[in-house]
């Protein structure tokens, strides 16, 4: 029953019934960042990770938000998906890879700093405030973390700025039939958590929320003519500098493993003898 | 050590300063991750004081153990209907109006799903940037490492905002020591707190006794070589049992619905650094590493002799787990 709306702290059973919202739009933040499967290594300078000619894709937390505003464009909740990243020119392949999986246009932010390390989580949600002021979507759909920065940070700071109710981590998204409340199961701690709020909110994917499509080469050809939008990331009124210097990026202390055991008897005996933790 | 007379006394000359952490707990009984990140705040440098919020309802054995830690202050206990289930809302008004009414210069708590849900959007209405995960502090205030990209990197930041809001890995930390006398418990007003709406649905059902992930010293991990979620039962958990461990799994066997994502270890589930980490046919993808290369002991058991999991396994076994895994329960 958690899918169908019940008297919530908005709604009361005296109250109208919600309002129906014909236009439903979502934005969803993609970032490009190091192809996951890239074994990143530190300049030696020890300034940042090393980034040029490495391979770069969408975050896969951010494929998966693109693929729910499909889905739930697909079951009729939303009309229309707009992809916006804020990034260096390249970014812009990445918003064609959203465009070319179906989001309906893409706004591109041009930035020149470094978006895993000198572009914070803090500057972006900020960016994104602004797109979500003039676009004014019913929902903005986030990746849970960048695999870059790992900081699981804009999606919350996002809905902070906006002060919209925010549930990260989703692995299930339901919009009532009202359309004017979510229902959202999130990975937590402990297992699943459920959660339902009002629109407009912020949702963030979790690995689990569905597999995301490919892209196919017409679709590819197709989203060469959808509209992008080019917008200048200094001149969007947003304090960009970062908060959070970054003074050194190292590697970590390397583990010295790879001793191999023969048998059981020794691996028992070796971890009671040798690393005394039987 | 160092953290205890720290807060104690603060250096002569430095600017001292109170921290806030959140506890964590559900309902009943104190996170082992507070300890760890009570002690990792009171290694900050500066701090005079460190108060910890506990918030929910009926949470009075948990302030009590709360004001048991060695290094707090003080207990600030936030009870109401609102905070039972606590979510990101709510918790975040307390903590602004906590930080507005004590004038705290850190805000912090573990990297846990209550955190990363509350402590972003308590930095954004602050206008600051947050840290996230951090595993040292360092000797300066405001200065930190954290990794990136999977654990492949580890930067050391410095923040420059005038209010700190931090999150620990706990498993970086070793647990704070007991208090010799308990800090004094205070309530506080929760009653109305600010809400966007969003609503406690429901909690899944915690299983079982067992060993807690997160918190275990020994954990045994299953990946895709286990084949399906039966193996998981009859040949990984007596093992588990057996050595009164923890079960754990790659994403690879998460995915493959063997076992409940809340089981996954890796950049995108949980952080682990037990004293015995036993990975059992995981082939040892980075993202899998990110999540336990920090453990003591690692051992890997796989068959293919080439699985990058050998390169950071401080022992390992080439073999058949289906035959090495009940040797192995047998003769433990």
């Amino acid at each position: 029953g958690w899918l169908k709306p019940v008297g919530s702290r908005s709604t009361s059973a005296d109250e109208p019934a919600p309002r129906h919202l014909p236009s439903m739009r979502a934005v969803v933040a993609v970032k490009r960042v190091v192809d996951y499967a890239v074994k990143v290594r530190v300049k030696p300078d020890k300034s940042a990770v090393e980034i040029d000619s490495v391979k770069m894709s969408m975050n896969p937390f951010c494929e998966i938000a693109v693929e729910e505003g499909l889905r739930l464009k697909e079951k009729g909740h939303l009309k229309e998906l707009i992809a916006v990243s804020c990034g260096p020119d390249k970014a812009s392949e990445t918003l064609r890879q959203a465009l070319a999986m179906g989001a309906d246009r893409a706004i591109h932010i041009k930035t020149t700093m470094r978006t895993d390390q000198e572009l914070q989580p803090l500057a972006v949600a900020k960016l994104l405030a602004k797109i979500v002021e003039k676009e004014s979507p019913n929902m903005v759909l986030l990746g849970k973390q960048a695999i870059d920065g790992d900081s699981s940070q804009t999606g919350a700071m996002l809905a902070g700025l906006m002060g919209w109710p925010q549930a990260g981590s989703a692995s299930k998204v339901d919009v009532d039939e009202g359309k004017a409340l979510i229902s959202v199961a999130r990975e937590v701690d402990s297992g699943i958590q459920e959660v339902k709020m009002p629109l407009p909110a912020v949702i963030t994917a979790d690995l689990r929320l569905n597999e995301p499509r490919y892209a196919t080469l017409p679709n590819l050809m197709k989203a060469k003519k959808k509209p992008m939008e080019v917008l200048d990331a200094t001149s969007m009124d947003v304090d960009l500098a970062p908060r959070m210097e970054v003074l050194r990026v190292e590697e970590p202390p390397a583990r010295a493993g790879g001793k191999k055991v023969d048998s059981v008897d020794e691996l028992l005996d070796k971890l009671k003898s040798e690393a005394k933790v039987l | 050590r160092r953290a205890a007379a720290a807060a104690a006394a603060p250096e002569p000359g430095s600017r001292a300063y109170a921290s806030l952490l959140l506890a964590e707990h559900d309902g009943k009984a104190l996170s082992k991750a507070t300890l760890q990140t009570a002690a990792a705040a009171a290694q900050l440098p500066g701090a005079s004081r460190l108060d910890v919020l506990v918030l929910g309802k009926g949470c009075g054995d948990v302030a009590k153990e709360c004001s048991e830690i060695a290094g707090v202050g003080k207990v600030l206990v936030a009870e109401s209907e609102q905070l039972a289930h606590p979510v990101a809302d709510t918790t975040a008004e307390l903590l602004l109006a906590l930080q507005k009414q004590g004038d705290y210069k850190v805000i912090a708590g573990a990297t846990s799903s209550l955190c990363k849900e509350a402590l972003p959007r308590v930095a954004a209405k602050l206008d600051v940037q947050p840290v996230s995960d951090i595993i040292s502090v360092g000797k300066e205030e405001g200065v930190f490492n954290r990794p990136m990209y999977a654990g492949n990197a580890i930067a050391t930041v410095k923040l420059n905002d005038a209010v700190r809001v931090i999150t620990f890995r706990p498993t970086a930390f070793e647990a704070a020591a007991k208090a010799s006398a308990a800090a004094p418990v205070e309530p506080v007003a929760a009653e109305t707190l600010a809400s966007t709406g969003i609503e406690w649905v429901s909690d899944s059902e915690k299983q079982s006794d067992k060993p807690q992930l997160s918190s275990a010293s020994r954990v045994v991990s299953g990946g895709r070589g286990l084949k399906n979620g039966e193996n998981f039962e009859k040949v990984l958990e007596p093992l588990c049992d057996k050595m009164n461990a923890a079960l754990g799994a790659s994403r690879a066997a998460v995915d493959a619905g063997f076992v409940p994502n809340e089981l996954q270890v890796g950049q995108t589930g949980k952080v682990v650094a037990p004293e015995l980490y036993v990975a059992v046919g995981i082939s040892g993808a980075i993202q899998h590493l990110a999540g336990m290369k920090d453990s003591k002991t690692i051992v890997a058991i796989n068959k293919d002799p080439d699985a990058p999991i050998f390169q950071v396994a401080d022992y390992g076994l080439v073999g058949d787990l289906f035959e090495k895994i009940p040797e192995m329960t047998a003769k433990v």
